[in-house]
């Protein structure tokens, strides 16, 4: 085989053979050192840098071992024709408060919402994936869009791969729709992979205040506006014990008619209750 | 956190309360119980479908059962992330095994294939545990069991999963004389495939939602 002569110049680098030494001769494997880029022309060692002087205590480089800027709790429900997302627009930096209108939830296209909570940065990145995946959908101009699962199913597939690299993103993700025949499409996906679909979700806390509402009040055939009262009671629980949460909420719908993701809102709130001003009263041995 | 916890046993680090980030782990475990059995010329497969994580349900219907060809399923408990992915990866060698021998794979072939998947993953292993069951060549029953990594034996009867110390006892004890239905389970429903020569059937069986 002849030997291909690369388009690299020599001085891109040590191992980077240009045409010369695409054919090693001996007139050139044998002469002594030449100058290059990485050989001062005094003839001294180039200059290096001791690895070891430079890693830190803690090892090699790693990826994002924690999330730095945070939303909390997303809830949602499937009712009859479509999907509700909610959640609060708190972007917290540890406890602090820090951003207090962020919205976490966004349309995908005309049928795909998503709904994010965990590290924002990993949210905003993927959610300039998915704007690429709908970019690329109106380029093709077929009039096919990205129905919500397979929506899911390329976010599962993202999660995963980057918890398999130990560089994860850090986020528990809702993905709620409509498909094209009609069909209400709810699943979630947490930050290592793990994802379901059902007919209420919630990540966070919600998990534990949320659901148990939902799964005595919620019901796929349940009309809109019982689905919205659902949705603001379980808000207003997960307001009252989570305390990285604020009382600014949006509310999405996904529907066969689109996506529509409302404006930001307070809910009535009512802190003078006797169980919150005593919560240990009747918890015998508690503090 | 690198000042901080220096020099500090990792172990003293935690018990002096310094640990001051969330940290976060490749693996979950989402529970669940897979069992089968294997006639003289039946298979009988069957898994619960919860999903949890911890004490918290995360759905009551997901199937954890994978029915690759007309004589072979594979059942896995474990982190469902991995199952997900192990499932998606067989199915796919299944159609490229289709593509290149016009024929489905057989239950020995998929279950020697799944313990090499399995094994190919030895130093970041897929946290699954697998039953493969179907027919073999003869058409009789078969039933393969492995753990994380790839080790498989095929036995007559197997269960596999978070209620397997319950389980076993119960199968060694009774299948002398086999009768899937006398099988103690707990979860939300359990799936059922029956495969025979004539095909797989799909049974659900209702159990306590507590």
């Amino acid at each position: 085989m002849l030997p291909r002569p690369t388009t690299h110049s020599k001085a891109l680098g040590p191992g980077v053979a240009g045409p010369e030494l695409a054919v090693a001769t001996s007139a050139v494997l044998d002469r002594p050192p030449q100058p290059t880029a990485q050989r001062p022309l005094s003839g001294a060692q180039a200059f290096s840098v001791d690895p070891s002087l430079v890693e830190s205590a803690d090892g090699p480089r790693q990826h994002t071992q924690y999330p730095y800027v945070t939303g909390t709790s997303v809830l949602a429900v499937k009712y009859a024709g479509g999907v509700m997302l909610a959640c609060d627009t708190l972007g917290a930096y540890g406890s602090t408060k820090r951003y207090k209108s962020l919205e976490r939830i966004i349309r995908v296209n005309a049928r795909t919402a998503v709904a994010a909570g965990g590290e924002i940065s990993d949210f905003q990145y993927i959610t300039r994936l998915l704007e690429e995946l709908a970019t690329d959908d109106y380029r093709t101009d077929d009039g096919i869009e990205l129905g919500p699962r397979e929506v899911f199913s390329y976010l599962t597939r993202v999660m995963y791969n980057r918890r398999g690299k130990m560089d994860p993103l850090w986020n528990s993700l809702v993905v709620g729709g409509v498909e094209a025949d009609g069909t209400v499409f709810l699943g979630t996906v947490g930050m290592i992979g793990t994802h379901y679909t059902d007919s209420h979700v919630a990540t966070g806390f919600g998990a534990h205040l949320a659901r148990p509402m939902f799964r005595e009040r919620q019901s796929d055939d349940m009309s809109e506006a019982d689905a919205e009262a659902l949705l603001r009671d379980a808000l207003r629980v997960c307001y009252y014990r989570d305390k990285q949460s604020i009382n600014k909420f949006q509310v999405a719908k996904a529907t066969g008619e689109g996506v529509a993701i409302g404006k930001p809102f307070a809910l009535e709130t009512k802190w003078d209750y006797k169980a919150f001003a005593a919560p240990t009263k009747w918890a015998i041995g508690a503090w | 956190m690198a000042t901080l916890t220096a020099g500090v046993p990792k172990h003293a680090a935690g018990a002096a309360g310094i640990k001051q980030h969330a940290s976060w782990s490749p693996y979950d475990d989402n529970g669940g119980t897979t069992l089968a059995v294997a006639g003289a010329d039946y298979c009988i497969v069957a898994a619960s479908m919860r999903m949890s994580t911890g004490y918290s349900i995360m759905t009551r219907r997901s199937s954890k059962i994978l029915q690759l060809t007309d004589k072979c399923v594979i059942a896995s408990a474990g982190f469902q992330a991995d199952m997900k992915a192990l499932h998606k990866m067989l199915q796919s060698r299944n159609v490229t095994y289709q593509h290149s021998h016009a024929k489905p794979m057989s239950c020995p072939a998929t279950a020697q294939l799944l313990s090499n998947t399995l094994y190919h993953r030895r130093f970041f292993p897929l946290f699954t545990f697998n039953i493969c069951a179907g027919l073999d060549d003869e058409g009789k029953g078969a039933v393969y069991t492995y753990d994380a990594i790839g080790s498989y034996e095929r036995t007559g009867y197997s269960c596999q999963g978070s209620g397997k110390d319950l389980m076993q006892p119960v199968l060694d004890n009774q299948l002398k004389a086999a009768s899937p239905l006398l099988i103690p389970a707990r979860g939300d429903t359990v799936e059922i495939f029956v495969i025979t020569k004539e095909g797989v059937r799909r049974e659900e069986l209702e159990l306590k939602k507590d």
